[in-house]
């Protein structure tokens, strides 16, 4: 081990100028998790890259690595580490998250703390490689709790309040840290690293010997799991629990991120969403991922120019965070929401603009909302063209009147001008 | 017991032979773990490969069931015939889960030195279907890793969860339902395919042959790394005869040289007792007396039982040749 190494073998506070796919590699090293599993795939590889250096390398003792043939085996490999009472690990990206598909419903029917982080990208074909929040929000209905990054900080920090909301015995699910292909993976910005010390302190202790409290391989306590159960069974109540818990984990979040903010000095609104200049805004635009990053600054920019302007970022679509949202929407008369991802045929516009509008609807709340696609594909998203958006929301705000270019009714905003 | 050292010249293979005999198997292996009240259908050549291979297994083993009859022969919820830890799973997902059992029992070794870890199985128990076709990439990936696991196909010939599809591993002029004039393909040889993987295990085992099967996995359980277990066993609703035949249907396919128990261990293959006598031609009795007997093969032509006769001497001259030259370069 050279001197540097020793030094990471058990972490100092420090900032470090890292990539965000390396920034997630430090958050599990971090985490201490014991069993990681992985397949590379652009642009997650840099995060196995890096934990192969890691443990490798000694610096993670007793951590297995398992570096399996394909996605579908990376999950269920993780499923079998977590069934048997261990932190788990993985990271991937839009196809490789497909391609596991079938056992993400396994890893959240069997309520298994399972964190997984998504170098997001869009969905082929064609071959495309850049951010878009279609591979994540795909997985809308598997249980799994999902949040999104926009900060390479946010995404270490995110990732450490993962295991403690997903190990809760409340919660148990697994879930998903999303951030954007390549604009968040591979850019390099500072990253505090947290002493080790303390991340234990934050963190729950790492499962005992006997596991998880509901599922267990024990030779002492031999347990049956997963075996068939007839519709009068308890099937449907086992689903109901599965949506109960997501429903109680908001409560947690919101809870850890308090905590972390205590210990570690860094915000994350109430952990489901943060807002920014909302009040005293006439308009609002709901963002997520790296998208809301810039926005800031467009809101920044266009506040400066007199326009009352302001942002929701949403953190968590799963679970989503409807209160939070009405609570934004009463502030405002117009709200937009932008998309990086699609819902192809959905009435109510992209995925997240959908879950808006079903949570207003009946509410009593009548804000405007437009729906936004922008961005898809790592299309770039310009400052400028963020500052358009606010002004057409400011614009129907004058006017009342929708833009005239909607898609069924839904901005694309940013496409190319085809002949 | 009994083991034999049998030294060569190589140092790195050895060949244990463990051999039980029925007496001594008698007072041994009484323990039952896969217990009554299972829904086995009468005569199930799977349950009886279970219930042997836990024989020998005993404690400290943790199994993995992909989608098959298994997951269903085992109780509904729940109720359950197992006394060991048993986890259901996604059809392709044997040797991946297994492998992150193992991943976690060495994890926790380390965490925990004192606990039983260290000397857990991990073992997956799957059918063809879950072996041969869907599940064959996530066992090549683990038998490639030689991950410290045992991987167990109970053969049964065809998808029988679903109704009796045919599966790669049917053989060559099987009725199934989805073959409903005989298979055209033959049978895919997945021993083999594992034997290319060269891992430290590979064995057929089969259960009209259960002290055999019990020391072939008495032995896989003192290997580390991956070992392959390939058990014939018949299916009386799938194949068509009657349930108190199964054994009889299982020694025909040894006696017959359809099916040839053997082990290869760090790579040196030996024909394993059973199947020994019949490398002589003379001693096999002819396919057709193995292939009457079932439903499946109800409208095998004159040509298709050639074929079927021919595939089995050739497979016997296959092996005789390998076994001659493996003894020249050992
Ligand atoms: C991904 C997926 N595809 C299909 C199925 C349906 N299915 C369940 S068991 C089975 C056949 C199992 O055959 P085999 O592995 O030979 O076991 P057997 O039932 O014969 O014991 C099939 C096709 C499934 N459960 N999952
Ligand atoms: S269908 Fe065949 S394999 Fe399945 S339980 Fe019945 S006898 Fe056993
Ligand atoms: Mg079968």
């Amino acid at each position: 081990m050279t001197e540097a190494e020793q030094r990471d073998f058990i972490q100092k506070k420090e900032s470090k100028i890292l990539k965000g796919n390396i920034a997630a590699a430090y958050a599990a090293k971090s985490a201490r998790v014991q069993v990681i599993s992985a397949y590379p795939i652009t642009p997650q590889t840099t995060v196995v890259e890096k934990l192969s250096e890691f443990v490798d390398g000694g610096l993670m003792p007793g951590t297995q690595y398992i570096k399996v043939e394909s996605e579908h085996s990376v999950m269920a490999s993780i499923v079998g580490a977590s069934i048997a009472g261990t932190r788990t690990f993985t990271a991937t990206s839009g196809q490789g998250l497909f391609y596991m598909n079938e056992m993400i419903h396994w890893a959240a029917g069997a309520r298994l703390p399972i964190v997984t982080t998504l170098a997001s990208r869009g969905p082929a074909p064609p071959w495309n490689i850049w951010a878009d929040y279609f591979d994540v929000i795909n997985a809308r209905d598997t249980g799994w709790m999902s949040a999104f990054c926009s900060t390479h900080q946010e995404i270490y920090d995110e990732i450490l309040m993962s295991y403690k909301v997903t190990e809760n015995p409340d919660v148990m699910l697994p879930k998903f840290v999303a951030y954007g292909g390549f604009v968040l993976s591979h850019t390099s910005k500072p990253v505090m690293i947290e002493e080790q010390d303390l991340v234990d302190k934050f963190l729950p202790p790492l499962p005992d010997e006997e596991g998880w409290e509901h599922i267990f391989i024990d030779p002492e306590r031999p347990m049956m799991h997963g075996n068939l159960i007839m519709p009068s069974g308890f099937y449907m109540e086992f689903r109901m629990k599965i949506h109960d818990a997501m429903v109680r984990a908001k409560e947690k979040i919101k809870k850890v991120a308090e905590e972390f903010e205590r210990m570690f000095g860094r915000s994350y609104g109430n952990g489901l969403v943060q807002e920014y200049k909302l009040d005293g805004a006439d308009v609002g635009i709901v963002i997520y991922g790296d998208l809301a990053l810039q926005m800031e600054q467009a809101v920044d920019e266009l506040r400066d120019e007199g326009y009352k302007v302001g942002m929701l970022k949403l953190r968590y679509f799963r679970p989503f965070p409807e209160e939070d949202i009405r609570k934004a929407a009463k502030k405002v008369k117009v709200l937009g929401v932008v998309d990086r991802a699609t819902a192809f045929g959905s009435p109510t516009g992209g995925p997240v603009s959908s879950e808006v509008k079903s949570t207003l609807h009946n509410s009593g709340i009548e804000t405007k909302v437009l729906p936004m696609i922008s961005g898809l594909g790592g299309r770039e998203v310009t400052l400028e063209q963020q500052k358009d958006q606010l002004k057409i929301l400011v614009k129907m705000n004058e006017t009342g009147e929708l833009p005239d270019d909607l898609l069924y009714g839904t901005l694309w905003h940013g496409k190319l001008e085809v002949e | 017991m009994i083991y034999f050292m049998v030294l060569s010249g190589m140092e790195n293979w050895r060949l244990n032979k463990i051999m039980t005999s029925l007496k001594e198997a008698m007072n041994e292996a009484c323990d039952e773990h896969f217990l009554p009240g299972n829904s086995c259908c009468a005569g199930c050549g799977l349950e009886l490969a279970l219930r042997w291979a836990m024989k020998a297994l005993g404690d400290n083993t943790a199994l993995v069931a992909p989608a098959s009859c298994l997951n269903v022969v085992v109780g509904l919820w729940p109720k359950t015939a197992p006394d060991f830890p048993f986890v259901n799973m996604a059809f392709a997902a044997g040797a991946a889960a297994a492998t992150g059992f193992d991943a976690a029992f060495k994890a926790k070794a380390h965490r925990f030195p004192q606990g039983p870890w260290k000397d857990m199985t991990a073992m997956t128990f799957a059918g063809d279907g879950g072996t041969t076709d869907i599940g064959i990439q996530g066992l090549s990936g683990a038998a490639e890793r030689n991950t410290d696991m045992i991987y167990v196909c109970y053969d049964n010939e065809a998808y029988m969860n679903t109704g009796i599809q045919r599966s790669s591993s049917t053989p060559h002029g099987a009725k199934t339902t989805t073959t409903p004039f005989g298979k055209q393909q033959y049978k895919k040889d997945l021993p083999r395919i594992m034997e290319a993987h060269d891992i430290p295990y590979v064995a057929t085992c089969s259960i009209s042959e259960p002290l055999d099967l019990y020391d072939k996995f008495k032995k896989a359980k003192e290997i580390k790394g991956c070992r392959y277990i390939h058990i014939l066993a018949p299916c009386p609703p799938g194949w068509g005869y009657s349930s108190e035949n199964s054994i009889e249907i299982a020694r025909l396919a040894i006696k017959t040289g359809s099916w040839i128990l053997y082990e290869v261990e760090n790579g040196v293959k030996t024909i394993s007792k059973p199947s020994k006598r019949y490398m002589d031609p003379e001693k096999r009795i002819p396919l057709t007396d193995y292939i009457s007997k079932q439903k499946r093969f109800s409208s095998v032509s004159e040509k298709t039982l050639i074929e079927l006769q021919n595939q089995v001497d050739k497979n016997w001259k296959k092996l005789a040749s390998e076994l001659k030259c493996q003894e020249e370069y050992l």
